[in-house]
């Protein structure tokens, strides 16, 4: 039996107070998010709390947002308690300038190379982490091509321009 | 006049250094894809390695940003290209959800028998290699003519083998001919049989069991730690199946079990992958017979009515307006996606792989994320080969159901 999203909820609130915020129900998923210092705190109480029990990291991944500013860079987590089924959206929001976001690997094994990849991509600075490397792309590059500051198309064609992917 | 000094530099530490450096991969015929290991070896015994990977990166998450949701899914063959209708369905299951489109029962159906068709392929593979690295070739080579039966089904439905692109927003390009069919029930008549005498080579051989058992093992709380997923984390003794779990595709309609492993290691995960090529075969049996029961115009459906996300018929787009028009309105994007964030996963061959799509309102994903099982896991190779002979290492890789394409994105 799934735990209830509202139980998340306050049980987060009543920990965290004004820390955590913007819940949302996303398709049937709780999604919420956490000033970028307290992320390990939000993980640790997540995995510790007997009644949450979100023990298991299903998915660490980055998305950038180039208008946002002092928020260019989140980092999602996707936890998920195998025992009750239930899965849950925790996401943390940095600025480009400053990627530095604590890791989360020592609690999660699995966040190792999750979190590499996200640096590799996305240039998140992971505060810990043991080997924070470059993983698929050569060591060499000097960017973070998953940033929306770069195209995958030529930027010389008109013909491809946002216009024509529904973000005119 | 310069003075010569002949002797050979030798780096620090060299001397004193009691361990050899071996590279393996990566091409190499026991790495069974392009993986690279620096391994420590202190005689035969693994003292560490330092796993490279990478090697076949094709930027998918990036494609996937500026390509139109059908233009995805190709690049989702491409990740476990042993079981791509799996990636495809997980994909179009994915756009499904948050087009909020819902599929019919025969549709889910079909869907289940290729699903499954594809899992005990990718089985079928990784357990007969398994046999080929522990020495015994002629399994590998007795099972492929099946599995080439399982591709000529996919042949029959989506008119290709390997990197299947099957399907569509909504249910199938065209409905299953009744040489498809035909073709299914000659793969569930002989199949059995041949798992069989698979089973009869392999699970009670000495020398293979005395290869396998021991090798390779993980506690369920390290598997769980490390993100397994799939039948490694089975072998574990975990029974997380997001079929059962989570079901999609209908999936709560069939009765089967999760076979579940003890120990973790090589022989439990080959266990368990052979046990679910049965119960794989109980559900493309159980829904082939449910696919019969449906009668008169019920038993045509192969699609959603979903004119603004399922391409209409070609013959349809050049004798009829209205499909003329849906397909313009596809093809060129003027259907927009509503804005939100799903996550949608599927029980893949070798663990859940899962999408994380966030949409802008725009005609392609505004970031799209794999969660590949088996980049998740490979991590944990250091660990489960610590201590072990090399050549138990490679079994172990071998058992692991490692896919480059996958893990590389």
């Amino acid at each position: 039996m799934a735990i209830d999203n509202q139980y998340i909820q306050i049980k987060l609130t009543e920990k965290f107070g004004d820390l955590v915020f913007n819940f949302e129900d996303s398709y049937g998923m709780l999604s919420f998010e956490a000033p970028k210092e307290q992320n390990l705190k939000v993980l640790q109480y997540l995995y510790d709390e007997p009644t949450l029990g979100f023990q298991f990291l299903t998915d660490l991944c980055a998305v950038n947002y180039p208008d946002d500013k002092g928020r260019e860079l989140a980092v999602v987590y996707h936890l998920h308690n195998l025992q009750t089924n239930t899965r849950i959206r925790f996401k943390v929001f940095t600025s480009i300038e400053n990627t530095d976001v604590f890791t989360a690997s020592k609690l999660f094994s699995a966040a190792d190379w999750m979190e590499r990849e996200t640096f590799d991509f996305y240039g998140v600075n992971f505060v810990g982490h043991h080997n924070l490397k470059r993983i698929l792309n050569v060591d060499e590059m000097d960017y973070f091509p998953l940033r929306k500051e770069f195209p995958l198309e030529d930027q010389t064609r008109i013909d491809k321009d946002d216009e024509m992917f529904g973000r005119g | 006049m310069t003075e010569h000094h002949h002797h050979i530099t030798l780096p620090d530490g060299s001397i004193e250094k009691q361990t050899t450096t071996l590279n393996v991969g990566p091409t190499h015929p026991a790495t069974h894809g392009v993986f690279q290991n620096i391994m420590e070896l202190d005689g035969e015994r693994v003292v560490s390695t330092e796993q490279t990977v990478g090697y076949i990166h094709r930027a998918f998450e990036k494609l996937a940003e500026r390509r139109p949701l059908y233009q995805v899914t190709p690049i989702t063959d491409r990740l476990n290209y042993c079981s791509s209708p799996i990636n495809n369905m997980g994909w179009h299951l994915t756009c499904e959800k948050l087009l909020g489109v819902e599929t019919p029962k025969r549709v889910d159906y079909l869907r289940v028998i290729i699903m499954e068709l594809a899992r005990i392929s990718d089985h079928l593979i990784c357990n007969s290699i398994v046999g080929v690295d522990t020495g015994a070739y002629t399994g590998f080579l007795y099972v492929m003519q099946y599995r080439e039966l399982i591709y000529e089904i996919y042949e029959e439905v989506c008119g290709s083998r390997l990197t299947t692109n099957i399907g569509r927003i909504g249910g199938f390009e065209r409905n299953f001919t009744n040489t498809a069919f035909t073709k299914l029930e000659k793969f569930l008549k002989e199949y059995p049989k041949v798992l069989k005498e698979f089973e009869g080579l392999f699970t009670r051989n000495r020398i293979f069991m005395e290869r396998t058992i021991g090798g390779g093992a993980i506690s369920a709380e390290r598997a769980l730690n490390y993100g397994f997923t799939g039948p490694n984390l089975r072998a574990a003794g975990v029974d997380y199946d997001v079929r059962v779990h989570s079901p999609y595709s209908s999936y709560e309609d069939f009765q089967f079990d999760i076979p579940v492993g003890k120990t973790g290691d090589n022989y439990d995960r080959f266990l368990v992958r052979n046990q679910e090529m049965w119960q794989s075969l109980s559900i493309i049996e159980q829904a082939y017979q449910k696919i019969q029961a449906f009668k008169g115009a019920e038993a045509e459906i192969y699609h959603a009515d979903v004119p603004e996300y399922y391409l209409p018929k070609k013959e349809d787009v050049y004798t009829k307006m209205e499909a003329l028009i849906w397909h313009f309105k596809i093809i060129m994007g003027e259907v927009d996606m509503p804005k939100g964030e799903v996550y949608k996963a599927v029980e893949g061959g070798n663990g859940e792989l899962g999408f994380y799509l966030i949409s802008d309102g725009g005609r392609t994903p505004f970031r799209l994320h794999f969660r590949r099982p088996c980049f998740i896991y490979y991590q944990a190779y250091p660990e489960l080969i610590k201590g072990g002979m090399l050549s138990d290492a490679i079994v172990t890789m071998s058992s692991l159901n490692l896919i480059a394409g996958e893990l590389d994105a």
